[in-house]
C-alpha cells in the first residue's frame, strides 16, 4: 500500500501527520477512559503495572506489620504480647505474604512496566491476559488475608510441609486456604511470564539484537524462564496437597503407599529457584542503576548476560539443600552442595562487573546508587552464610535455627528489598513526573541499613547459640534475651525507614520537583518518552543503535514509521535480530478478563468447601473466556 | 518528548502471518512448555512413588488398557486432519478448514466419551492408596488437556462458520492445531507409565 493510500480514513498512518497531532491522536486510541468499566477494563501495562507496584507494596507493608508484631513479642523472654497459636499464623502469613505477595508479584510488577518501555513498544504482549493476571493475584491476596482476619489463617508455615499440612494434623481450614492461595498467584505468576517472555522476543524496536537488550529485561527474560520451569512443580504440590486433604487422596500418606519427602522434593524444586526468581529482577534494577549513576555504560555485558542465564540454570540444581537433615543419600547431598557452591562463581561475576563499572566511571553518589551499595555489603555477607550453609556438616548444626533467618533475610532483603528500594528512586520520576525527595532519601537508606544490620545480624549469633525458628517465646534461662532485644531495636529504626519512605513517596507525588523526560540523563529507551509516558508510549516506534540508544543518539532520535494511529497496533520484529515483520493489532480494553478472573475466584475459593464447585464453577470462567476471545467485529480482532 | 527523524517506513508490512512471525505462536508454545513441566513432574512424582514402594501396582491387577490404547490410536490418526486443518489455513482455504474443524470437534467429543469410560477400567480408586491417587491424577491431567482443546477447538469451529472466519483467525487455526500436536505428544508416556509401568 502506497503512502498516499494510507492517510485517511481507518487506515491513517503516523507518516502522515506533524508530531503534536499524532502524539493527540495516539493518546486517545491507546487511552483508558474515565468511568468504573473502563478503569477494570483497562490493558495499559503501565496501569496495570503501577496497581501491581500498589498492591505489592501494600502486601510488603502488611507483612512488615506481622514481622514488627513477631519482633516485640521476642523482645524478651516469656513474653505473652502473642499466644502460640496466633504465633503460629503470624509467621506463615508473613512468609507467605512477603513470598508470594510480595517478592515475586513486585519483580514481576516492574517488568509489567518497564520491559515494554524499554524494548520500545506501545503495550507488552497479551494485555488482557496482563489485566486478568493483577485480578487474579489481587483476590489471591485478598482471600488469604480475609482468611487470616477470620482466625482462618494458614499456621504451618510458608512451605506447608506435609505431615503438619496434611488431613491429620492440619485440621479446619488453615493449610486449604493457603494451598488455594498459592493457586491464586501460580496463575498470575506464569501468565505475567509469558508475557514477559513474549514482549522481549518479539516485540523489541527495530535494531534491538539480542546484545543490545538492557541487562534489567535479561533479567527480567531470564526470570520469566524460571518461573515457567519451576512454578508447575508448586502447582502440583499445591494441587496434590489439597486432594491429600478434600478427595482424600494419599500422595503424602505414608501409611497408604505415599510419602512426606515427595512433598519436600516438589516444593523445593519450585522453591530453590524462586529466590532467584526474586534476586534475578534485582541484579537487573542494580545493572541499570550503576550504569547510569557511574557515567558509563556496564562493564563486561557480555559475562553479565551470560551470569544471568547460568544462574538461572544452575538455581535448578540447588532444591536439595533445603533438605540436608532429612537423610537423603550422601553422593546426592555432595551433588547439591558443589551445586550450591557453584552459583557463588556467576554471582561473583556479577558484582566485580558492577565494581568494575564503578571503578572506570565518574559516580555520583545519589539514593539509588546508596541501596545499590547498600546491597553490595548485606548480599556478600549473605552470599558467604550461603556458602557456609551448603556445607552438609554446618548445615545440620544450624538447621532450623535463626542462623538460617538470619541468611535468608540478608540474601533477600539485602539482594532484593535493597535494590527494589533503589529501583524506586531511579524510576519513580518515569512513573510520576516527579522526582523523591533526595535528603529523606538519604535518611531513607541510613535508617534502612543501619536497621536492617542490627536487626539480622545478632541472629547468626542466636541461631549459632541453638535458637530454633518458630518459637513464640524462650526462656530466661537461655541467654537469648540480649540479642533478641537488639534485633528488635533493629526491626523498629528498619520498620521507621519504611514508614519515611511511604511519606516520601506520597509527599513526592504531589510536591516532587518536576522531573523531565530523563532526569538522570540514562541511556535506555525507558527515557526517550515523557514522564509519565503518554498511554502509546512512544509516538513512533524508536530505531535502536546502540546498547545505550539515548547516549548515542544525542540528536533527533532515528524512528521507524508506518504504523496506523486509529487503531492499536505494535511492531512486531524478528527474535535475534529484531528486523520489522509484522504490524500485529494489539488488543483493546475489555471487562472480560476481570469477570474471568472473579469467576475463577468463585471457583478457587468454593473448591476448598467442595470439589463440585470445580465442575459447576468452570461454567461461568468458560462463558467468561468466551466473552474474552469472541471477536467484536472491529479492526484490532480481524487483522 | 524528543525531536524524531523517520529512518525506516513499515507501511508495507502485513498485519497477521503464521507461526514463529506471530505473537500468538510463542505464547501458545510458552504455554505448552508450562504444562510440559507440569506433566513432567507429575510423572516424576509418579516414579518417586514407584520408587519408595516395594510393590507396584498397589493393587490387585493393574489397569485395562484397551480403552487408553483405544485413544492412543484415535489421538495418533487424529494427527492427519488436525495437519490437514493447519495446512488449509494457511492456504486460508475457508470450505477446507471448515471441513477439518469439524472433524477435529467430533473426534475431540469420541475422545472424551472413552476417556470417562477409562477411568472406570482403572481397577483402583483415587482414595484406595497412593498408587490410585497417582494413576487418577495423570489422567485426569491428560483429560484436562483434552477438554480444554475441544472447548477451543468447539468455539473456532463455530466462529469460522461466521463472518469472522478470515484473515487473523486462521492463524488462531493453525495455533489450535499447535496445541493439539502437544496434547498427542504428551499422552506417549502417560499412556506408558499408567498402563505399562504397572505390568513390567
Amino acid at each position: 500500500m502506497s503512502d498516499a493510500a494510507v492517510t485517511s480514513g481507518r487506515d491513517l498512518r503516523d507518516t502522515a501527520l506533524p508530531d503534536g497531532e499524532l502524539h493527540a491522536r495516539l493518546s486517545r486510541t491507546w487511552g483508558t477512559g474515565k468511568g468504573l468499566i473502563a478503569r477494570l477494563s483497562t490493558v495499559d501495562h503501565k496501569i496495570i503495572g503501577r496497581r501491581y507496584l500498589i498492591t505489592a507494596f501494600v502486601f510488603l507493608l502488611l507483612g512488615g506489620a506481622l514481622a514488627a508484631a513477631m519482633r516485640i513479642q521476642l523482645a524478651r523472654p516469656g513474653n505473652q504480647v502473642l499466644g502460640p497459636d496466633a504465633y503460629n499464623q503470624l509467621f506463615t502469613m508473613h512468609g507467605t505474604t512477603m513470598m508470594f505477595l510480595f517478592a515475586v508479584p513486585v519483580m514481576e510488577a516492574v517488568g509489567v512496566y518497564l520491559v515494554p518501555l524499554m524494548v520500545g513498544t506501545r503495550n507488552i504482549a497479551f494485555p488482557r491476559l496482563n489485566a486478568f493476571s493483577y485480578w487474579t493475584y489481587l483476590f489471591g491476596g485478598i482471600f488469604i488475608w480475609t482468611a487470616f482476619a477470620l482466625k482462618v489463617g494458614p499456621d504451618v508455615g510458608w512451605f506447608a510441609y506435609v505431615p503438619l499440612s496434611g488431613p491429620q494434623y492440619g485440621v479446619g481450614k488453615r493449610p486449604d486456604v493457603w494451598a488455594q492461595m498459592i493457586t491464586f498467584t501460580e496463575v498470575s505468576a506464569l501468565a505475567v511470564a509469558v508475557e514477559i517472555i513474549v514482549t522481549t522476543f518479539k516485540q523489541r524496536a527495530p535494531g534491538m539484537t539480542l546484545d543490545r537488550i538492557p541487562l534489567f529485561v535479561w533479567a527480567m527474560l531470564v526470570t520469566s524462564f524460571a518461573i515457567v520451569f519451576s512454578m508447575p512443580a508448586i502447582v502440583i504440590a499445591s494441587t496434590t496437597l489439597i486432594l491429600d486433604r478434600l478427595i482424600g487422596t494419599h500422595f503424602y500418606n505414608a501409611a497408604e503407599g505415599g510419602d512426606s519427602l515427595l512433598y519436600q522434593h516438589l516444593f523445593w524444586f519450585f522453591g530453590h529457584p524462586e529466590v532467584y526468581i526474586i534476586f534475578l529482577p534485582a541484579t537487573g534494577m542494580v545493572s541499570m542503576i550503576v550504569a547510569t549513576f557511574a557515567r558509563r555504560p556496564a562493564f563486561g555485558y557480555i559475562p553479565l548476560v551470560l551470569s544471568l542465564i547460568a544462574i538461572g540454570f544452575l538455581s535448578f540444581g540447588l532444591w536439595v539443600h533445603h533438605m540436608f537433615a532429612t537423610g537423603l543419600p550422601q553422593l546426592g547431598m555432595s551433588f547439591f552442595t558443589a551445586n550450591s557452591m557453584l552459583i557463588a562463581i556467576p554471582n561473583g561475576v556479577q558484582i566485580f562487573c558492577w565494581i568494575a563499572t564503578l571503578w572506570g566511571g565518574r559516580p555520583v553518589f545519589r539514593t539509588p546508587l546508596l541501596f545499590v551499595l547498600g546491597f553490595f555489603f548485606i548480599f556478600v555477607i549473605g552470599g558467604l552464610s550461603g556458602i557456609m550453609l551448603a556445607s552438609v556438616p554446618i548445615d545440620l548444626q544450624v538447621h532450623d535455627t535463626y542462623f538460617v533467618v538470619a541468611h535468608f533475610h540478608y540474601v533477600l532483603i539485602g539482594g532484593a528489598v535493597f535494590p527494589l528500594l533503589g529501583a524506586v528512586y531511579y524510576w519513580f520520576p518515569k512513573l510520576t513526573g516527579r522526582m523523591m525527595s533526595e535528603a529523606m532519601g538519604r535518611w531513607n537508606f541510613w535508617l534502612a541499613f543501619v536497621g536492617f544490620n542490627l536487626a539480622f545480624f545478632p541472629m547468626h549469633i542466636l541461631g549459632l547459640q541453638g535458637m530454633p525458628r518458630r518459637v513464640y517465646t524462650y526462656g530466661p534461662e537461655m541467654g537469648w534475651a540480649n540479642l533478641n532485644l537488639l534485633a528488635t531495636v533493629g526491626a523498629v529504626i528498619l520498620a521507621l525507614s519504611f514508614l519515611l519512605f511511604v511519606w516520601n513517596v506520597f509527599s513526592s507525588v504531589r510536591g516532587g520537583a518536576i522531573a523531565g523526560d530523563n532526569p538522570w540523563d540514562a541511556g535506555t529507551l525507558e527515557w526517550a518518552t515523557a514522564s509519565p509516558p503518554p498511554p502509546q508510549n512512544f509516538d513512533r516506534i524508536p530505531l535502536v543503535t546502540s546498547r545505550e540508544p539515548l547516549w548515542a543518539e544525542r540528536g533527533a532520535m532515528p524512528v521507524v514509521g508506518g504504523l496506523t494511529v486509529d487503531d492499536r497496533q505494535v511492531l512486531v520484529t524478528t527474535v535475534t535480530d529484531a528486523r520489522a515483520e509484522l504490524r500485529e493489532s494489539s488488543p483493546e480494553p475489555s471487562i472480560w478478563p476481570f469477570l474471568a478472573s472473579v469467576a475463577l475466584t468463585v471457583l478457587f475459593v468454593g473448591s476448598i468447601f467442595t470439589p463440585w464447585a470445580v465442575v459447576w464453577g468452570a461454567v461461568p470462567v468458560g462463558v467468561a473466556l468466551l466473552g474474552w476471545f469472541w471477536p467484536k467485529g472491529d479492526v484490532e480482532d480481524e487483522g | 518528548m524528543r525531536r524524531q527523524r523517520i529512518v525506516e517506513d513499515v507501511s508495507a508490512l502485513p498485519t497477521y502471518a503464521f507461526g514463529t512471525t506471530m505473537t500468538t505462536w510463542w505464547g501458545t508454545l510458552g504455554f505448552c512448555v508450562i504444562e510440559g513441566m507440569g506433566f513432567a513432574l507429575a510423572i516424576a512424582a509418579y516414579l518417586y512413588l514407584v520408587h519408595v514402594n516395594p510393590q507396584w501396582p498397589l493393587a490387585d491387577a493393574p489397569p485395562n488398557h484397551w480403552p487408553g490404547t483405544a485413544v492412543l490410536v484415535i489421538l495418533l490418526a487424529s494427527l492427519w486432519p488436525n495437519w490437514k486443518a493447519e495446512h488449509d489455513a494457511k492456504e486460508e482455504n475457508l470450505p477446507a478448514v471448515r471441513r477439518w474443524l469439524v472433524i477435529m470437534s467430533a473426534i475431540g467429543f469420541v475422545l472424551i466419551a472413552i476417556r470417562f469410560y477409562e477411568f472406570t477400567q482403572l481397577k483402583v480408586r483415587w482414595d484406595q492408596n497412593a498408587y490410585g491417587s497417582a494413576t487418577w491424577f495423570l489422567l485426569a491431567l491428560h483429560a484436562t488437556h483434552i477438554i480444554t482443546d475441544l472447548a477451543d477447538t468447539v468455539v473456532l469451529t463455530a466462529l469460522m462458520f461466521t463472518r469472522h472466519g478470515r484473515g487473523k483467525r486462521f492463524a488462531d487455526v493453525e495455533d489450535n492445531a499447535f496445541y493439539w500436536y502437544f496434547v498427542v505428544g504428551s499422552w506417549v508416556p502417560m499412556y506408558l507409565l499408567i498402563y505399562w509401568v504397572p505390568r513390567w
